[in-house]
């Protein structure tokens, strides 16, 4: 199977440089699927389309003003100055796209060419070998939801957002846009004007789920924004570890991905949340993340980015009382026509907490991958630690590589820690392994494979895998 | 010496430049398999630049004469035409005297690529691997017979080596790929007495009737175990005297003198090569 999750445990570490074949999945997440939709808003953004899509979904009064309070807000800030070129017009995007009439509990309640899709993409067989609970948002709803019933019973929560601000909304509006206010930027604010789908999760005090939670964002129409919404909230001493994937076909016209991931970890909770995305080529994917972490609490993102035409996003950790931790492993792979502005953001707001943000960045034909990153020590946070590491791998003459770190310390006691650095792939060390029978594209393949290798072995092996191969395909075609 | 025809690695009137300086100046060594050659020589005499001509070091200009495979039955191979991987699936292998740490990747994984490469030359990129489970066993065999230790596997490839544990590495190499010809260059430097018996020990039983070995070393003890069939000096980037095991003796208990006494005009070359390089040796790149 594709997805390569029947790979034996030997393997995990192995870059297996095109097993199987690799020329048929360069475009195994490049396909469009027949799919007629429920209901189209039409193109553009204005607050008809926001009360509309607020109406379709039969939303209380305080979510369509918090949405057309939040367009205000859009309309009224300007694109950021920083970053990536933003070449998107906004009103030639679709902002709501219904694929199906209701979410399915079961695969068979999914209309077939949507399950089509998830099959193709793995999803269902992932879920019966090693997942708690999955999501599966096409377009701008989640059509298919799973949760192992022994977690429900615990009174663990997995739904989309949409279900929990009917079921949850005392529990959801304590947090809901409190952690990422519009105001927080623009996007932030778009989404928080047209949000649609995403999962909120409650994990209850103490309860630890095993086995992953996993999302899937598939975006299939052309000129489509997606604009998912996600709440986590871990209570004390509970523990998950949720995981993201994301892909598109390719279309001639750029689609638009703008989601905000809110987290709450309260006191000595861990969450982990992972990200592997693969866009298509032409999509603009401007994300805002952030997590709270509490006392003694535990926060992760490893967050892998491939594809997109450009991304913007910087996981952040802010540690909001003693003893938090937070932690950004964050890898980035920019090939031709691309431009990955990834980094990562800590905020020490209490004495002792601790942060490290690790970040790998590979940028090969012409790409261009930034690492863009703060670390902040407010007044008060005594003793906190931080260490940012980011190293850059560059293939070729005609890629680039930028770092932007910011450090803002208010406080004397403290030890903040940067390392960074940028090595071209050595001609000695290509040399060496071509010498022992490899060919340069392998060899190429292996070194990157063993750059990324400190962050991927982090992962759990079924992604581990995935993301090897995923290198892989980025590599291939990539000496010549 | 044998009188059956075999398989040979011939260099003829060999010249080479790095970075515009001359290093080789017409080198002519002949290597059957089954025989062992050793080359000695001074520091920057060239001996490191034959063996990454003979790889296909990129930085390393041939600008004259050649270097073939000469079958048995007189079919010629120019390695000059291949890439590095080709002539290692031809059947050359380079012991580096500086391997290359390659952090991330696993000797393992590495070997198993390079094995399966190297047994299959017309392998494709993207076809299978070697079935891991035969892999395992014969690496596992191999360590055992080098005593190396399993563990030593799963390290990322040269990466925090003592200078110890990258030769072994690249004995353990030698013995996994099975080269006709191998060049191993300084296997024995950086090593002790007992590293260095153990070294050769190893290198004699890999080697055997079936490869041809180029040992390019500063000291007799690595030939100890390797009874070179031939021994060739070095200097001024020219081979000017061959001689047998007696030669590599008396280099190693009288040192050069009487060559380059013997041998002005690659005297002259060659201290005009240390001046324009200003180093012990002609390498281009440091580690």
């Amino acid at each position: 199977m594709a997805t390569g999750f029947n790979q034996s445990a030997i393997d995990s570490s192995t870059i297996a440089i095109g097993t199987g074949d690799a020329i048929g999945e360069i475009n195994k997440y490049d396909f469009r699927t027949d799919s007629p939709a429920v209901f189209k808003a039409r193109r553009g953004i204005d607050a008809d389309i926001v009360s509309q899509i607020s109406e379709m979904k039969r939303e209380p009064a305080w979510m369509r003003d918090f949405r057309l309070k939040s367009l205000e807000i859009f309309n009224s800030k300007p694109m950021p100055h920083w970053g990536g070129d933003i070449a998107v017009d906004f009103q030639d995007i679709f902002y709501y796209l219904k694929p199906a009439e209701q979410q399915g509990k079961t695969w068979e309640e999914v209309p077939d060419a949507i399950k089509k899709t998830f099959d193709r993409l793995g999803i269902p067989e992932a879920e019966r070998k090693f997942l708690s609970g999955v999501k599966a948002q096409f377009e701008s709803e989640v059509v298919y939801g799973s949760l192992q019933e022994d977690l429900s019973k615990q009174g663990v929560i997995f739904t989309d957002t949409d279900t929990a601000v009917r079921e949850h909304p005392d529990l959801l509006r304590e947090y809901f846009g409190r952690i990422i206010p519009p105001t927080d930027n623009k996007f932030a604010a778009l989404n928080s004007a047209v949000w649609s789908g995403g999962s909120f999760i409650y994990v209850p005090k103490g309860v630890k789920i095993e086995f992953p939670l996993q999302a899937y964002f598939r975006i299939n129409a052309e000129s489509m924004g997606q604009f998912e919404r996600t709440l986590i909230i871990v209570d004390e001493g509970a523990q998950v570890h949720y995981v993201e994937g994301c892909t598109a076909p390719m279309y001639s016209t750029e689609s638009l991905h703008s989601a905000v991931v809110e987290i709450v970890v309260k006191k000595h909770g861990r969450c982990r949340y992972t990200t592997i995305q693969n866009w298509a080529n032409n999509i603009y994917n401007l994300v805002t993340k952030r997590a709270m972490a509490y006392e003694g609490a535990m926060m992760e993102w490893i967050d892998g980015n491939l594809g997109s035409h450009l991304t913007m996003k910087y996981p952040a950790v802010y540690m909001m009382e003693p003893g938090a931790r937070g932690e950004i492993l964050s890898i980035a792979f920019a090939s031709a026509g691309q431009h990955q502005d990834a980094g990562a953001k800590l905020v020490h707001a209490a004495p002792n907490t601790s942060g490290r943000i690790v970040s790998k960045s590979i940028s090969k034909n012409g790409g261009r991958a930034s690492y863009r990153g703060l670390v902040r020590v407010e007044p008060g946070a005594r003793k906190s630690r931080s260490s940012v590491v980011c190293d850059a791998l560059i293939l070729d003459d005609k890629s680039r590589s930028d770092t932007y770190p910011y450090i803002e310390i208010e406080e004397q006691d403290v030890s903040i820690g940067h390392e960074a650095s940028v090595s071209k792939i050595g001609e000695e060390q290509l040399f060496y392994l071509t010498s022992r029978g490899l060919t340069e594209a392998e060899a190429s393949t292996m070194i990157v494979g063993g750059f990324i290798e400190p962050l991927v072995k982090e992962l759990p092996m079924e992604y581990a895998v995935e993301m090897n191969r995923l290198i892989e395909l980025q590599m291939e075609g990539s000496v010549g | 010496m044998t009188a059956q025809p075999q398989e040979k690695l011939v260099i003829s009137g060999l010249h080479a430049a790095v970075e515009g300086q001359e290093i080789l100046k017409g080198v002519d060594l002949e290597i059957g398999r089954g025989e062992i050659h050793a080359l000695m020589g001074p520091n920057g005499s060239g001996k490191s630049t034959l063996g990454y001509c003979i790889m296909g070091h990129p930085s390393y200009e041939v600008t004259a004469g050649s270097i073939e495979l000469v079958e048995a039955d007189g079919t010629r191979h120019d390695l000059l035409a291949m890439e590095p991987d080709q002539r290692a699936r031809a059947g050359v292998f380079l012991a580096f005297q500086r391997p290359m740490s390659i952090p991330g990747v696993r000797l393992a994984d590495f070997l198993r690529h390079a094995v399966t490469n190297v047994r299959n030359p017309e392998r494709k990129e993207g076809q299978e691997l070697m079935p891991m489970r035969d892999f395992r066993s014969e690496l596992k065999a191999k360590m055992a017979d080098l005593s190396i230790d399993t563990e030593f596997a799963r390290r990322y490839v040269n990466d925090g080596f003592s200078g110890g544990e990258m030769k072994r590495a690249e004995i353990l190499q030698l013995a996994m790929l099975r080269p006709k010809f191998a060049i191993l260059d300084e296997t024995d430097s950086g090593l002790d007495a007992d590293a260095v018996r153990l070294a050769s020990q190893s290198i004699a039983r890999i080697g055997g009737a079936e490869m041809g070995i180029l040992i390019i070393t500063h000291h007799e003890q690595l030939l100890e175990h390797n009874i070179p069939l031939r021994t060739h000096v070095m200097l001024g980037g020219r081979i000017v005297e061959s001689g047998g095991p007696e030669l590599a003796a008396e280099l190693h208990k009288r040192g050069y003198e009487r060559i380059r006494a013997a041998y002005p005009e690659a005297a002259a070359a060659e201290q005009s090569m240390q001046d324009a390089l200003g180093s012990e040796t002609a390498q281009p790149v440091t580690a």
